[in-house]
Order: structure tokens, then C-alpha cells, then sequence
């Protein structure tokens, strides 16, 4: 046993580490601290400097334009992103939908989409869940028609994050309505600018429209837009969903989560010593580092497995139920430190607009919004619930 | 031994929870005689016990309503009406004034240590989160030697307001040798606070049996995988476990309710809310994540419960402070 990073690897944490300290602009690494959100132009512009240096897409084979790092260096550049209140790079292009082209798309497909997404000219979203198919995403409704070059896409997405900046959206669509449910779906690319499409923004209980409802009617997309074979979406969808589980522990997250709330600790009086000196508030803060310790290894052992070139299977579930678990102790434990200040909802201060700054320490507007926020942590990409079921039956034969 | 309410009491609650469905306002609910339901006879009303604001605030937590009664008449009504204030008590009870009750300071937390003084008779100093301050007609003021009571828009007072959480407002306010009156001493907040306090968990009470029921209700009616979801074992015992806790959280409630004029009440606001806002945070959670994507949404109306039932933690001292009260109450 050698828990230690090969030489290697601690070279690269160091390069990573130098980087993010002379290529990260502090006014958005200020707004990532302070959990306020990013415009779509702040987004595109941490894109960009990630892609100058071909950083950008860390998962992707060189042939494609990824730097073709390993699990373990995504894993460092992570860490050292969400430790430098770095904004995260979004997962829908990148992470979900590059690998999936990669795999199963045809050249001109690759050739077509994929540097459009590392150039910033694409801004994908995922059109997965429908208000009928949640857990159940195999009973999705959409349905594509062909009728000629063309299909004709109607019917419902919802949670579609940041759809609103989208321009294109990838979508799993019935294409035989007569099969069994996993049987009769497809991979479909939707321009998202096709007449027929409408975007309606969800807001969430914190405030935000982060996610949206995308309804189709008669939109016509051409048959070269489909992945793969037809009816076949649905091994593309699962192939695209362990990509999704990639960094699903969100050690990252947790750790740099953890560090602000040391800081918020720090800074708060309770009877006449800082907050973090309470013995009931030091225990449960101790309770959580100690779980994201043994959660981080973890998620290190399962990597380690990946390198050596096993596949991660339901294993992952687990990352992701305890991932979620401590990131989200972690919020309700931020919004217990900032005190009754808690109470306090400013919408303007999440924005950024500092003129009218809410009372309490600066952390204080976004620790209730981001604890409400993130209850999605346990809903989304297969509710926890659904990773419990997970586990019973593939690691346990239950 | 009688653990129900009087029929007045009743018939109160029936008629709040119809008026708040119509969507009634705060002139509504006054005409109702909310206000004077929440005060004694000795102070004008018709009520005023621990199960008048049991009823009350529960019916007002299951509606999820933004009122005035918590912070103008239970707590700005009560600490005037223990000050001889029979008058201006009297008019916050009907609705005709309205009180914001400045309490808390800048960095102080929960402590409640008072910075704010008096110099003759004017009060300069700062004080934080106090809730419908923007629509008061007087603030009552805590300062280091006693209560003060200052008009609206008196010499001096500043106002900056922002959004709770629950769906009101409140402000930071700045008070620069602004001319006050001096009501009486500090420790004539006590009982008005205790009776907040069970407002708050009775609010949250009713808040958590409302979220609970539309839980049920969607467990019964939502299907996946061909059945309705209320069907899988894993998630009844999630509501079995929640509607467990909701009855510990009514009998807490019951229990401060019934020794808010006793000698022991100090220990019950600590236990009660104690135990409400851990199981506060539990309902809120649990009933988000029962309803998946939907529980997030700003439409649907579990949304202002869940965040209702997060300040009523916030409020008045959360589950910890409170945990820790409840140590040194019983330590005494």
C-alpha cells in the first residue's frame, strides 16, 4: 500500500495549481467563493482560457482535441478547481455529450460537433427528462416521426439546465412506439433555434431559473442528426449517464464547501468566542470532515481501479449517495453558522449587485439559497433513492 | 386531563383557515379579531392563552400566510400591553398600528447582548433583522437599560429593508440620537418572547402537517415504473418515519402551549423549539426529496412551506441554541 500521488501526479497538481493562480480572473473566482451567479459570458470565458491551454475537455482523447488526461489528473484538476473558487466546466458538451459522439457518433458528427463545443460556438443541454419519466427516464413520450430526410419531434423535456443559453440539445426521442420501453428509443440532436421549439423557464425554490421545460411541436431535425443507430438510444443514454457519474462524489465541491464554512466559523461570534470553538457546533463539524476524509479515499480507490483499467460499475452509486450526502450537510451546516441571518433573501446579492447588500457576513445571501439549491444534489442524474435500489441489486444480488 | 380546544378556539381556526383560503389579507384577518384572539382579557382581547396561539398560528403556518400577527401582536402587542401600554396595545391588536420589535444587533447571533443606549431620551445604535419594520408605525426598541418605544419616521432613524425568507420583509435599522420613550425594563420581554416562540413552532407545526399531506398525496397519484410511487416500501417508511416525527413535533408544540404561564416554561420554549427546528429541517428535506424534481419548483406550493419551515429554525434561536439553553435550564 502506497496512498501517496505517484511523482507524476504531484507534478501535475503543481501545474494545475500554477495555472488556475495566473490564468483565473478574481472577479470570478469572487463570485464562485460567494456562490453568486455566473453570467453565460462569465461561463464562456473561463471556456475560453481552459481551451487556449487544451484543458478544456480533460476527459476527451487528444485526437479529439481533450488533453486525454487520466482519472486520476481529472480528479487533481478538479479538486484544485473547486478549491481555487474556479467555475466549474460545464458537464453537458463536454462531459456527457463528447464522449457519446466519440463512441457512437459517425466522423461527420465529430467532425461537425465536436470542436464547435470546444471553441464556445455550442452550448449544449440535455433533453433527458420528461414530466412523465424521471427515475423512470425509459418510459420517455417524445416522439420522432420520419417523414422523408427529416423527423418530426413532438412532445416535452423538463430540468433542462441552462437551456435558456442553449443552442443545441441532444434529446432522447421514441422512434418505435410499439417496443419495449428501452427498446424503441433514439439519440437525437436538436437545433435548439428550429421553429417549433419553446423555452419556459422553472424557477426553483431558491429563486433561480436554472432549469427550463422545452416543448416541441412538429419540429422537423434531419435524420443525419441521429446517434448512432435508430432505437438504439437507449445503450447511448446509459454510456452518456456513467460519463455523468464521472466526479458524481464531488470531492471538490465538499472540500472547498468545507473550507468556507471554516472561514464562516471563524468569523461568527457565539458567546463571546468564535463559533467554531462551540463544542456542539465543533462535533458536527468534525463529523462531516471526517466523513468527506474516508469519502475522498473512496472515491481515490475507485479511480485507482479505473487506471488499472477496471470499468466503475454500481460502485459508483455509493460515491454518489455519499457525495451528496456530505455536500449537503455541509449546506445545512453553513446556513446554521451564518445564524439568523439565514432568514435573509435577497435576490439582488446573489446577482452580485452590491449596492444593496443583505445584513450578516458576506457568505450569509447565498447560504440558504445554495442549501435549497442543492437538495437537488439527491434528486438529480438517478435520485438517491434510485442509487440505493442500484446497490441492492447489482453489488448485493438483492 | 383535557388535550383539546375550547369551541371558540375552534371555531376560530375554522374561519382563519376559510378566510386564508380565500386568500383573505391582513385586514381580513383583523376583522376576524386574529389580533385580539392572540391577547388576554386583562389586555383587551378575547384570548391570548397558549392554546389560542396554538390554534391560531398553526392555521396560519398550514396556509403558508404572510401576517403582521407574530411580530406586531404576539410579540410588539404583548411587550406593550405588559408595559401599560393599553392604547397603542390595543390598536396593533385590532390592526389600526403596527409594531416592529428590534431585538437583535450586528453580529451578535443569538446572543442577544444589547449595544444600543440611551442618552437621555434619545437612542442611538444599530439594530438587525427586525421583520416589518418598512410598514410599522412604531418600533420597539432594545437598548441597554430598558424597552423604548420610537415612532415612524422619527428624527434620525434609518431603515434598510430586504426579503425574508418566509415571504416578508425586514430591515437593518439605524437609530442616530433619535428622541424615543422609555416603555419599561428588559424583562418585560419575557413572556411576549415565550409566546413567540410557540407561535413560531406552532406556525411551523402546521406548516410541516400541510407539507406532509401534500407529500401523501402526491406518493398516491405520482406513477413510475407503471405503479404509483407511493407503492414502493422504501418510501412508505419514509412517511411513516415523517409522520412519527410531525407527532413528536405536536406534542412539543402541545406541551409549550400548555406551560407558557408556568413555572417551567423556560425549559419548554427551549426543549419545543429545539425539537421543531431539527424536525423542521427533517420535514423540509425529506418532503423535497419525496416529491423529486418537482419539490424544487417555485410553482408548486410546497416551496414557501419549506422555506418557512427553515426560518422558523432561524428564528428566535435555532435547534443548537436552543439545545444548549435546554442543557443549562435543566443544569439550574
Amino acid at each position: 500500500m502506497d496512498m501517496s500521488f505517484s511523482p507524476d501526479d504531484q507534478a501535475f497538481r503543481a501545474e494545475v495549481r500554477q495555472f488556475l493562480q495566473d490564468r483565473l480572473p478574481a472577479r470570478l473566482s469572487e463570485k464562485v467563493r460567494l456562490q453568486q451567479e455566473l453570467t453565460k459570458a462569465e461561463i464562456e470565458e473561463w471556456h475560453a482560457v481552459l481551451n487556449e491551454k487544451g484543458w478544456l475537455a480533460g476527459n476527451w482523447p487528444r485526437e479529439f482535441g481533450g488533453a486525454g488526461w487520466t482519472a486520476i489528473q481529472r480528479h487533481i484538476f478538479d479538486e484544485e478547481s473547486a478549491l481555487a473558487s474556479a467555475p466549474r466546466v460545464l458537464p453537458f458538451g463536454i462531459a456527457m455529450l463528447g464522449p457519446v459522439l466519440q463512441k457512437f457518433g459517425s466522423k461527420e458528427q465529430q467532425d461537425r460537433f465536436l470542436p464547435r463545443i470546444l471553441n464556445g460556438q455550442d452550448w449544449w443541454c440535455q433533453g433527458y427528462s420528461e414530466p412523465g419519466a424521471g427515475s423512470d427516464l425509459a418510459s420517455v413520450k417524445t416522439t420522432a416521426v420520419r417523414d422523408g430526410d427529416d423527423y418530426i419531434v413532438n412532445g416535452q423535456k423538463t430540468w433542462t439546465t441552462l437551456g435558456q443559453h442553449a443552442n443545441w440539445i441532444f434529446c432522447l426521442v421514441r422512434t418505435d412506439p410499439t417496443a419495449k420501453a428501452q427498446e424503441g428509443i433514439s439519440f437525437l440532436l436538436i437545433d435548439m433555434t428550429s421553429p417549433g421549439i419553446t423555452v419556459r423557464p422553472i424557477v426553483l425554490l431558491d429563486g433561480t431559473p436554472e432549469v427550463n421545460e422545452v416543448f416541441f411541436d412538429d419540429v422537423r431535425v434531419p435524420t443525419e442528426n441521429l446517434v448512432g443507430e435508430e432505437n438504439k438510444g437507449w445503450t447511448y443514454a446509459k454510456y452518456l449517464l456513467t460519463h455523468e457519474r464521472t466526479n458524481i462524489a464531488g470531492v471538490g465541491f465538499a472540500t472547498a464547501g468545507l473550507a468556507a464554512l471554516k472561514r464562516v466559523a471563524r468569523a461568527q461570534q457565539a458567546q463571546g468566542k468564535p463559533l467554531i470553538e462551540n463544542p456542539l457546533f465543533a462535533a458536527r463539524l468534525a463529523e462531516i470532515e471526517i466523513d468527506l476524509m474516508a469519502m475522498a479515499t473512496t472515491n481515490l480507490r475507485m479511480l485507482a481501479q479505473a487506471a488499472a483499467g477496471q470499468v466503475p460499475g454500481a460502485e459508483s452509486s455509493m460515491l454518489k449517495l455519499k457525495g451528496t450526502q456530505i455536500r449537503q450537510a455541509i449546506n445545512d451546516l453553513t446556513r446554521r453558522a451564518v445564524g439568523p441571518w439565514a432568514l435573509a433573501f435577497p435576490s439582488e446579492a446573489l446577482e452580485g449587485a452590491n449596492d444593496d447588500l443583505p445584513p450578516g457576513p458576506p457568505e450569509a445571501a447565498a447560504a440558504t439559497r445554495a442549501y435549497l439549491n442543492n437538495r437537488k444534489l439527491s434528486i438529480y442524474g438517478g435520485s438517491n433513492e434510485i442509487q440505493r435500489g442500484i446497490i441492492a441489486k447489482s453489488l448485493l444480488g438483492l | 386531563m383535557d388535550f383539546g380546544f375550547t369551541d371558540e378556539q375552534t371555531m376560530l381556526g375554522e374561519s382563519l383557515a376559510r378566510t386564508l383560503e380565500r386568500g383573505g389579507d391582513a385586514a381580513a384577518l383583523s376583522e376576524l379579531g386574529a389580533g385580539l384572539a392572540l391577547m388576554t382579557e386583562e389586555a383587551g382581547g378575547f384570548g391570548g392563552s397558549g392554546p389560542d396561539i396554538l390554534m391560531v398560528f398553526r392555521t396560519l403556518g398550514r396556509a403558508a400566510a404572510v401576517t403582521p400577527l407574530l411580530d406586531s401582536v404576539v410579540l410588539g402587542a404583548g411587550i406593550l400591553s405588559a408595559a401599560g401600554e393599553a392604547d397603542l396595545a390595543e390598536a396593533a391588536a385590532s390592526g389600526e398600528a403596527r409594531i416592529a420589535v428590534a431585538l437583535e444587533e450586528p453580529g451578535q447571533r443569538y446572543d442577544g447582548k444589547v449595544s444600543t443606549r440611551a442618552e437621555g431620551e434619545r437612542l442611538s445604535g444599530e439594530k438587525s433583522l427586525v421583520p416589518g419594520a418598512e410598514d410599522a408605525t412604531h418600533l420597539i426598541v432594545r437598548a441597554t437599560d430598558g424597552l423604548w418605544l420610537v415612532e415612524a419616521g422619527a428624527e434620525g432613524l434609518g431603515l434598510r429593508g430586504y426579503a425574508l425568507m418566509d415571504g416578508g420583509r425586514a430591515a437593518e435599522v439605524t437609530l442616530m440620537d433619535t428622541p424615543a420613550r422609555r416603555i419599561g425594563d428588559a424583562a418585560l420581554l419575557d413572556r411576549p418572547l415565550a409566546a413567540a416562540i410557540l407561535a413560531v413552532c406552532a406556525d411551523a407545526l402546521g406548516a410541516m402537517e400541510k407539507a406532509v399531506q401534500l407529500t401523501t398525496d402526491y406518493l398516491k397519484t405520482r406513477k413510475q415504473f407503471g405503479r404509483p410511487i407511493g407503492s414502493f416500501q422504501a418510501l412508505q417508511h419514509r412517511m411513516a418515519d415523517l409522520l412519527t416525527e410531525v407527532e413528536q413535533a405536536r406534542s412539543a408544540v402541545w406541551n409549550l402551549a400548555g406551560n407558557l404561564d408556568t413555572a417551567d416554561r423556560d425549559r419548554h420554549v427551549a426543549a419545543t423549539k429545539s425539537l421543531l427546528g431539527r424536525v423542521a429541517l427533517y420535514v423540509a428535506e425529506e418532503t423535497i426529496q419525496l416529491h423529486g424534481g418537482i419539490g424544487m419548483t417555485e410553482e408548486y406550493e410546497l416551496a414557501p412551506l419549506a422555506r418557512r419551515l427553515l426560518a422558523a429554525d432561524a428564528r428566535f434561536g435555532d435547534s443548537d441554541h436552543h439545545l444548549e439553553r435546554f442543557i443549562a435550564a435543566s443544569a439550574a
